[in-house]
């Protein structure tokens, strides 16, 4: 492999900024100074490298990796899509990793104390790793939405957490995928941190019912997009083209 | 109308949210299901170099800790080299070294640490050399986008000094914030990295 390329510049406009008051806790958590914009070096260019040695197979499916007595309560689904560049181009065998609270809204982690039961079947995060052309694909209950503190009746909007690393570090991005048709979605002051309403339409996944499985489960389609590779045109090599 | 680029936008950042743990770190969220967590060994068993601690904590706009941040760590070995295809001398790294970690803070403190070995110097775009340094990577409830920043070494004051990232800090005094102080604990060398959000000394974060 070739030196990398640097990447596309990040589009601050698009992502959400750090100071977003309707989200209270950005307030005294956002940095007040400016970035420093830095080019990409080779600690930018380069991150860590997964494999299937580090993963199991089973780790993708939320509905048995933390199955007890039975399978979990809930609406089933496959989350399937793929990881790809700004140019297009599938990112493969990188990890992609989920969590989410189960049917009833409810997390489980020590912090979480709302009413909603655990579920003693349910986990809530899994992984898997790109194949060749950027795919990947989870199966998984439904999440359901919950209460949070921030003003006094707010509610997230069903969703699954999902951090992708891609081929360097600065590609890292953690995110949020949103269902198809969901009230609360417009409504989220951590949604609308995102200033740009195209930037939100892409977080928001589309019932896909040409992937769901008859009688089993229903499905939902998620495309990620990391930053793409810049062209090397007339320095001193062809890359990203 | 010009052509169109046909170029995609990148997704946008969401929180990560005060159950990141679930997804990355599943054991300090309370529960035992993947045979290997990742990113608790940085360095392995076989990397040469000068074993080190670092520990911080990370301060939000009113001084207080945050307690539910996690931190990613990338960096090269102790001979300048990252363990990734992209770096010509990749196949040199000692077996076990991954360069990358992921920690997070003591849920009732707020302090966070990790070993690992002292990168060494890591050339630059234009060839000059950076100083010794690690690449960190800041999530949290109220952050919405990851905050990058990198942790250089006290005792590195002339490589620091010629540092090209941080010579672009304008204001000078603020390069004090991306520098690690030293001391020593039984023996071994303890680097001290406080990350300040935001307010009187916030730390230099960056555009990567």
């Amino acid at each position: 492999m070739t030196k990398p390329a640097a990447f596309f510049q990040r589009d601050r406009t698009w992502h959400p900024p750090a100071l977003t008051p309707d989200y209270k806790t950005s307030v005294a958590r956002s940095p007040r100074l400016a970035l420093l914009s830095i080019e990409n070096s080779a600690s930018e260019l380069t991150g860590p490298v997964f494999g299937h040695g580090d993963i199991d197979p089973g780790d993708a499916d939320l509905i048995r990796n933390y199955a007890h007595t039975g399978d979990p309560v809930g609406e089933r689904i496959i989350v399937h899509g793929r990881v790809l560049d700004e140019s297009g181009r599938p990112v493969p065998g990188t990890l992609v990793e989920i969590w989410q609270a189960n049917a009833g809204g409810r997390y489980r982690h020590r912090k979480d104390a709302y009413l909603a039961p655990i579920d003693p079947n349910f986990g809530g995060c899994g992984r898997t790793l790109t194949d060749a052309a950027g795919g990947y694909a989870f199966r998984t209950i439904k999440p359901g939405a919950y209460p949070w503190r921030n003003w006094v009746n707010n509610w997230r909007p069903a969703h699954i957490h999902i951090s992708v690393f891609g081929s360097g570090f600065a590609q890292r991005l953690i995110t949020q995928m949103y269902f198809e048709g969901d009230p609360l979605i417009q409504r989220c002051p951590i949604v609308r941190s995102i200033p740009d309403p195209r930037a939100i339409e892409q977080l928001i996944a589309p019932l896909d019912m040409n992937a769901a499985v008859p009688f089993d489960c229903l499905a939902y389609k998620f495309d990620i997009i990391l930053r793409g590779t810049r062209s090397t045109l007339f320095e001193n090599r062809l890359e990203g083209n | 109308m010009p052509q169109a680029l046909h170029e995609l936008k990148e997704t946008a950042s969401q929180t990560a949210g005060p159950y990141v743990h679930i997804g990355l770190a599943p054991g300090a969220a309370g529960f035992d299901i993947y045979r290997n967590e990742l990113g608790h060994d940085i360095a392995g068993p076989h990397a040469v170099g000068e074993r080190i601690r670092i520990e911080g904590v990370v301060l939000d706009g009113t001084g207080a800790p945050v307690k539910d941040v996690l931190i990613e760590i990338w960096q090269a070995d102790a001979n300048g080299i990252h363990a990734h295809p992209g770096d010509p001398r990749s196949g040199e790294v000692a077996p076990g070294f991954r360069g990358w970690g992921r920690v997070i803070t003591d849920f009732d403190t707020g302090l966070w640490g990790f070993d690992t070995v002292k990168p060494g110097p890591v050339a630059g775009r234009d060839g000059r050399l950076m100083a010794p340094h690690i690449s960190l990577w800041i999530v949290a409830r109220g952050i919405n986008i990851g905050l990058s920043t990198r942790l250089y070494f006290f005792d590195e004051a002339a490589a620091n000094a010629a540092d090209p990232v941080l010579g672009l800090i304008e204001q000078v005094h603020r390069r004090q914030t991306l520098i690690a102080s030293l001391s020593l604990r039984d023996g071994k060398p303890l680097y001290r990295f406080d990350i300040r959000l935001q307010g009187d000394g916030e730390t230099v974060f960056l555009d990567i």
